[in-house]
C-alpha cells in the first residue's frame, strides 16, 4: 500500500488490540468472522498460529497484537480477514481482534520516513491519533524477489 | 501395498491418499507415491543402524537390490515429539523411507489447496499443499521433501549407497521403476 505524498480520504476499519486501536484500509478487509476452530499442523513460520477454514478456503492466522502491543490476544477473539497486496491471487490473512471493529471515513496522513514499516498512514478519530497498518510489513510472506513454488500454479489435483 | 498407478479413478479430478498419524498429528500422502507399507518388525533384519548419522531424523538405512533407502523418522522431521513408530512407508522414486505411527485410513481428496504464501519457511518443501476432509484441514506431504540434497550427501558420505549401475532395473534417476 502506498499512501506517500497524499492526504487521502478513505474508509477504514478500526480494530482493537488489547487497549490500543489501529486501523486498516477498508478495501483490504474481507470480513470479520466469529471465533472458529484453528487448525494446527507442523510448520516453521513462528508468526503463524495455524489456519482457519472459511467457505472452504484455508486462511492463515497471524496474531499481530504481540508485536504491536507486547501482549497476545486472549482466547475469546474474532478474526478480521484481510487481503494482502502481495501479488499472489487470493492471498489473505486472519488477524485476531477483540471484535469491536468500526467502519469510519477519515483523512489519512501519509507515514513519514521515521515511522515503522508497518505504519502505512495515520488518521485522527475522536481526538485519538491512530496508526493505519500495513499488514504486508507485519505478517510473513514469501519474498517477492525470490521465485518459489508458491508463485507457480500448483496443480490442484492430479487425474 | 502396491499403489495402482495405472488404475484410472472414476472421477478425473480426484487423488487417492493415505491418511497417516505421527505423534498425534494427521498427515496425508498420495497413495501413488507409496510403493510399499511394511511393519517396523518386518524390517528388523534388513535395516542397518547408522550410529554416526549427522542427520538426526535418520537412524537406519535399508539396502534394497536397486537402491539405498534412508529411514526418516517423520516425528523428528516435522519437529514433533517422537513416538513409537509401527510402520514404514517405502516411497516411490525417492531415497527416503518414512517411519510413521500408523495409518488412519485411505480416502480420496478432490481438491488440493496450495500452502498460503504466509507460510514461508521449510514447510513449503514439506507440503504439496492442504486439503480439507470432513471439515478438517490436513497437510498433504511432499514425498520428495523429507531429505534435502545436502542431507542426502551427508548420509551418502557415511554409507556405501547402492549405485544405479549396480542394478539393471533402474531408470535415469537410479531408482527402481
Amino acid at each position: 500500500m502506498s499512501l506517500s505524498g497524499q492526504l487521502d480520504s478513505r474508509s477504514c476499519v478500526l480494530l482493537r488490540l488489547g487497549d490500543r486501536r489501529f486501523a486498516l484500509i477498508a478495501d483490504q478487509v474481507v470480513e470479520l468472522v466469529s471465533p472458529s476452530r484453528v487448525f494446527r499442523f507442523p510448520h516453521r513460520t513462528s508468526e503463524l498460529d495455524g489456519v482457519i477454514l472459511r467457505r472452504g478456503r484455508v486462511v492463515p492466522v497471524c496474531d499481530i497484537s504481540e508485536r504491536l502491543t507486547g501482549k497476545r490476544m486472549g482466547s475469546r477473539r474474532f478474526y478480521l480477514i484481510s487481503s494482502r497486496p502481495t501479488g499472489v491471487a487470493g492471498d489473505s490473512i486472519a488477524v485476531p481482534v477483540s471484535g469491536d471493529c468500526e467502519l469510519i471515513h477519515a483523512d489519512l496522513t501519509p507515514a513519514g520516513s521515521h515511522d515503522s514499516p508497518y505504519v502505512a498512514a495515520w488518521l485522527s478519530h475522536n481526538g485519538e491519533v491512530i496508526e493505519v497498518l500495513n499488514l504486508s510489513a507485519l505478517t510473513p510472506a514469501i519474498p517477492e524477489a525470490a521465485p518459489s513454488k508458491a508463485e507457480t500454479p500448483m496443480p490442484e489435483v492430479r487425474a | 501395498m502396491t499403489a495402482s498407478t495405472h488404475h484410472r479413478a472414476a472421477s478425473p479430478r480426484t487423488e487417492q491418499i493415505i491418511l497417516f498419524r505421527t505423534s498425534n498429528q494427521i498427515f496425508a500422502i498420495s497413495s501413488a507415491s507409496v510403493q510399499e507399507v511394511r511393519s517396523v518388525d518386518s524390517l528388523a533384519g534388513s535395516a542397518a543402524e547408522l550410529s554416526d548419522s549427522t542427520v538426526k531424523k535418520v537412524r537406519h538405512v535399508l539396502r534394497r537390490t536397486d537402491r539405498t533407502l534412508y529411514v526418516v523418522n517423520s516425528a523428528i522431521h516435522f519437529g514433533l515429539r517422537p513416538s513409537p513408530a509401527s510402520l514404514v512407508f517405502l516411497l516411490r522414486r525417492s531415497r527416503a523411507a518414512l517411519l510413521v505411527d500408523g495409518i488412519e485410513k485411505m480416502t480420496t481428496m478432490t481438491r488440493l489447496q496450495s500452502l498460503p504464501p504466509a507460510f514461508c519457511n521449510e514447510e513449503r518443501l514439506w507440503y504439496r499443499g492442504l486439503t480439507v476432509l470432513d471439515q478438517n484441514v490436513i497437510p498433504v506431504v511432499n514425498p520428495f521433501g523429507f531429505l534435502t540434497d545436502n542431507e542426502l550427501a551427508q548420509l551418502d558420505a557415511i554409507t556405501t549407497p547402492v549405485t544405479p549401475e549396480a542394478s539393471p532395473a533402474t531408470n535415469q534417476a537410479g531408482l527402481s521403476r
